[in-house]
């Protein structure tokens, strides 16, 4: 389906250490994810392209004229640098990251938006929480280039400085004035939000995934069936049991689970029989999801791949060409596959501890979007058999992953 | 030694023994533990029931909102129901004189619309803890914080969740529009002409004006889950939603609007297979099947429509069809046929040959029946909800589709259980066009006159006495949202109006089935 006719441009708004970088990288791995190709464009980063060498908070005193004119300039720059990938690049959706806190500034945005044909949806972050704007400087701030030669307190101290420096001019998006904007106000870290105007499908879609996101820590284990009867054979798809090494992997997964010491734990599984059984060694309760069988190999379901060169070489020559949006004969593809789990995703959006015993190219669909992984990569990821894979959310959205 | 030749049978016997169920294909521990609920197609959508309570002054579309609702938590099969405090009052005071009844300072009449409030909620009550329902929607104003603090009182004595659902409308057209639509043709003023139903309609609303104490998320109602839907859903404030239901909720109230807009459904012309009574597969249009495409192209440029989308499957014959529009169109995998599995491209007989147990399975249960490799009209409906989605969303469609994929959308438009979905009749070379209409939807369905196969099975006689009593039911199945408990003694507004219309000259189709079909 088409979901973007215009491009859309997608304008962060609040004061610092707010979770606007964090939103913004977090929504760009997303939208790619599903298929609608986004960049970010954070102009803090081109100011210190421009300025090599960050002072201290000074730099952004409201009357530091000689500041004002550089920030201004890294605006224009990232703007055209927008435009750039939006028309002339094939982007659908650029988000400009800054702050952006006056409605002057807002204006000047939108108007290049309209100039251009663009569709502009404002993303307002506000939070008053001294202890969440705390906890983000210590987490995102103190190891920024800005700071890197400084003490934790040090930085600490000039950031809070630096915050200051925007909250006189701080306009937020108001209710009145800025009635005729379409919008999203997230308050206080997902607590609440004020939603204006949602234009098109994709404005809805953003709208929806933030809402689902939060920034509560926990950790996702991905892994796949134990190894199965036609693992042992060669042969791909179908609806096998476990091996008896399959098996041993069961206990040992519930072993492992077990020493983790894992606070409420969710076991998800797809519908086919390896995945449940490697769940049911557990012995905990587990959810089954459709959405998370296997890749459907179509005609070529339980063949090994010298059958399928064998009866099907034109097929099996187009998949290496192609592998991502190659589709089985009466199959799928892995294009079709991040369709199908976009609601797993979601869900796991919204989840806490949760582990997903899946299938290897459904296993490479759900990674990719964790690690951020393009289409061209995605169905190479490697997820052997009898592994697994504890994803950490860190900084802005990233994920630290380790092999068990 | 006796311990250890013990523990290596034990170790043998563990558990990882699985069987799949013979309706849905599900794979269940051997051992007699307690099955999964039906409904395992995806995650248990909702724990704890809910209440979703509405909020608002009269003529705001809280009724309008409750029954959409309803309809499409029911069709995702999560169990809800309505209970509109209104006709509880209907029940209680036969006659309704004037708005005098609402006057705060109506101390009788105040008395009664409590009861009435209490009677709801004892039903609520009722189909939450002994009924099996999920999701109790209690339609009232609510309008003060007396009356949403006693339902809150009463949702923590019983464990339930509590969502709000507020909608606040101060646009005079607006509110116009809704008594014309919806409340002069209520039982209430079936005595009265328009003008005089009018006037006494807005006195009704001014009597609750002066208490009404709006949802106050940034202080008084912080605590709550609440959902404000202001202009139509031209802005929205949510508030602290608590789980994937209400956040599905959530999602489901912004994407709908009450813009004037036309669905049309049917199916691709003839297929080559339909001609030969084979199911499934990816054939190409017979000659009768490209003489419909002609003349769905004809039609569409008769309705003289402002900007009408078109969706296909990915299938060949949808694509054919939508290619004799002439008009852009777009191609959704998610509207493919339902999936045969095994039996895909066999006709019935073959079927009923090859694989006799699955098809005397399939007549038993047909909407969570699932082939064997494919699918169920219950997996479909899981598919198809982006669809569904992205239908509210849109204004005049026209979704060119497949017969199992058109009951399940029509389904949903028309507030069918899932135990009629899959007999609902979706002819070949008919067109059924679905214009929202006061509460719920008229639907017209347009033969376009050009012969065709007849694809419809109908529920067998032995499988109409009811399923098997020895094949265990884990949950309720979910049902088309339930008759209102207390129904209005005169139903004078119909929710469906099915016009049964067909090009003139032409004779309706008739039954004789020569050829097995779905």
């Amino acid at each position: 389906v088409c979901m973007t006719n215009c491009p859309t441009l997608i304008v962060m708004v609040g004061l610092p250490a707010r979770g606007k970088t964090y939103i913004s990288k977090k929504l760009t791995r997303y939208l790619n994810w599903i298929g609608v190709p986004t960049k970010e464009f954070n102009v803090g980063q081109y100011r210190r392209d421009l300025v090599k060498k960050y002072k201290s908070f000074e730099f952004f005193l409201p009357d530091n004229e000689e500041g004002l004119k550089i920030r201004k300039q890294c605006a224009l720059a990232a703007l055209n640098d927008v435009r750039q990938y939006l028309s002339e690049e094939n982007g659908h959706v650029a988000v400009f990251d800054a702050t952006n806190t006056t409605r002057e500034r807002r204006e000047t945005i939108y108007k290049f938006g309209e100039e251009n044909g663009y569709k502009t949806f404002f993303v307002e972050s506000v939070c008053v929480d001294p202890e969440v704007i705390a906890a983000n400087i210590v987490q995102v701030k103190l190891g920024s280039p800005d700071y890197v030669d400084c003490s934790n307190d040090e930085a600490t101290e000039d950031f809070m400085k630096r915050i200051e420096c925007y909250k006189n001019s701080y306009e937020t998006l108001d209710e009145t004035l800025d009635k005729d904007l379409s919008y999203i106000k997230i308050m206080d870290v997902g607590r609440s939000y004020l939603v204006n105007r949602v234009m098109d499908h994709i404005q809805s879609r953003i709208v929806y995934y933030l809402m689902n996101i939060h920034v509560t820590p926990r950790s996702i284990y991905l892994c796949r069936h134990g190894e199965s009867e036609l693992n042992l054979k060669g042969r791909i798809g179908g609806d096998p049991g476990l091996s008896v090494r399959g098996k041993e992997f069961a206990k040992s997964l519930a072993q492992f689970i077990n020493e983790q010491n894992i606070k409420d734990l969710k076991v998800w599984t797809s519908q086919m029989k390896r995945t449940i059984q490697t769940a049911e060694a557990l012995g905990v309760p587990y959810e089954q999801w459709k959405v998370l069988n296997e890749i459907d190999a179509g005609v070529c379901e339980e063949m090994t791949y010298e059958e399928i060169q064998e009866n099907y070489p034109l097929e099996f020559a187009l998949r290496d060409q192609d592998k991502y949006r190659y589709r089985y004969p009466k199959g799928e593809s892995y294009e079709d596959l991040v369709q199908r789990l976009e609601p797993v995703i979601m869900e796991l959006e919204r989840q806490e501890n949760v582990l997903v015993i899946c299938h290897q190219a459904v296993m490479r669909c759900l990674l990719a979007y964790f690690l951020d992984k393009p289409a061209e990569q995605l169905p190479y990821l490697k997820c052997p058999l009898h592994t697994v894979l504890k994803l950490t959310p860190v900084a802005y959205g990233k994920c630290n992953y380790v092999y068990l | 030694k006796v311990d250890a030749e013990r523990k290596k049978t034990f170790v043998l016997k563990m558990p990882m023994e699985l069987t799949q169920s013979r309706i849905q294909k599900i794979w269940l521990p051997s051992d007699n533990r307690p099955a999964l609920p039906r409904r395992s197609c995806g995650p248990q959508l909702a724990n704890s029931p809910t209440v979703i309570v509405m909020v608002g002054l009269p003529a705001r579309g809280k009724t309008y909102i409750s029954k959409k609702l309803t309809r499409y938590l029911n069709w995702i099969g999560v169990p809800t129901k309505v209970f509109n405090v209104g006709e509880y009052r209907r029940e209680a005071v036969k006659h309704y004189s004037s708005y005098d009844f609402f006057r705060p300072d109506n101390e009788e009449a105040m008395k009664v619309r409590r009861q009435c409030a209490m009677a709801a909620l004892r039903d609520v009550k009722l189909y939450l803890t002994e009924e099996a329902g999920q999701i109790a929607v209690f339609d009232a104003t609510n309008t003060t914080r007396e009356r949403r603090g006693m339902i809150l009182n009463f949702a923590k004595e019983n464990g339930f969740k509590v969502f709000f659902i507020e909608s606040v409308c101060n646009d005079p057209n607006v509110v116009a529009t809704n008594v014309m639509e919806v409340k002069l043709s209520s039982p209430d003023y079936r005595d009265c002409n328009s003008t005089d139903a009018m006037e006494d309609f807005m006195k009704r609303i001014n009597c609750y004006q002066a208490s009404y104490q709006p949802l106050d998320p940034d202080d008084y109602d912080r605590e709550l889950s609440l959902i404000k839907v202001i202009d139509v859903g031209r802005r929205f404030l949510v508030n602290r939603v608590q789980d994937h239901i209400q956040s599905r909720i959530v999602y489901y109230l912004m994407n709908i609007h009450v813009q004037p807009r036309t669905i049309y459904l049917c199916r691709h012309g003839e297929s080559e297979f339909n001609l030969k009574g084979r199911i499934g597969g990816d054939s190409g249009l017979s000659n009768r099947g490209k003489k419909f495409a002609v003349a769905l192209n004809k039609f569409v440029e008769e309705q003289n429509l402002k900007d009408l989308k078109i969706w296909t499957s990915q299938l060949k014959r949808t694509i054919q069809t939508a290619e004799a529009l002439q008009l852009p169109y777009e191609q959704w995998k998610a509207l493919n046929e339902i999936d045969a599995g095994v039996c895909e491209e066999m006709t019935y007989e073959e079927i009923r040959e090859q694989h006799p147990e699955e098809f005397a399975l399939r007549d038993q249960d047909k909407y969570y029946y699932r082939y064997p490799s494919g699918e169920s009209y219950q997996d479909l409906v899981q598919r198809l909800e982006p669809v569904i989605m992205e239908l509210e969303r849109q204004e005049n469609v026209l979704v060119i589709c497949h017969q199992a994929v058109m009951r399940c959308l029509l389904a949903y438009f028309l507030d069918k259980s899932a135990d009629e979905m899959p007999y609902l009749k979706c002819p070949l070379h008919t067109v059924l066009k679905l214009t929202p209409v006061a509460y719920g939807c008229r639907v017209e369905s347009i033969s376009l006159n050009i012969e065709a196969v007849n694809t419809h099975r109908d529920r067998p006689e032995e499988a109409k006495k009811g399923p098997n009593p020895l094949m265990r039911r884990n949950s309720v199945t979910p049902l088309a949202s339930p008759e209102p408990t207390k129904k209005p003694r005169i139903n004078s507004f119909e929710e469906h109006v099915a016009v049964s219309s067909a090009l003139p000259g032409c004779v309706p189709q008739e039954v004789p089935t020569q050829m097995p079909g779905q």
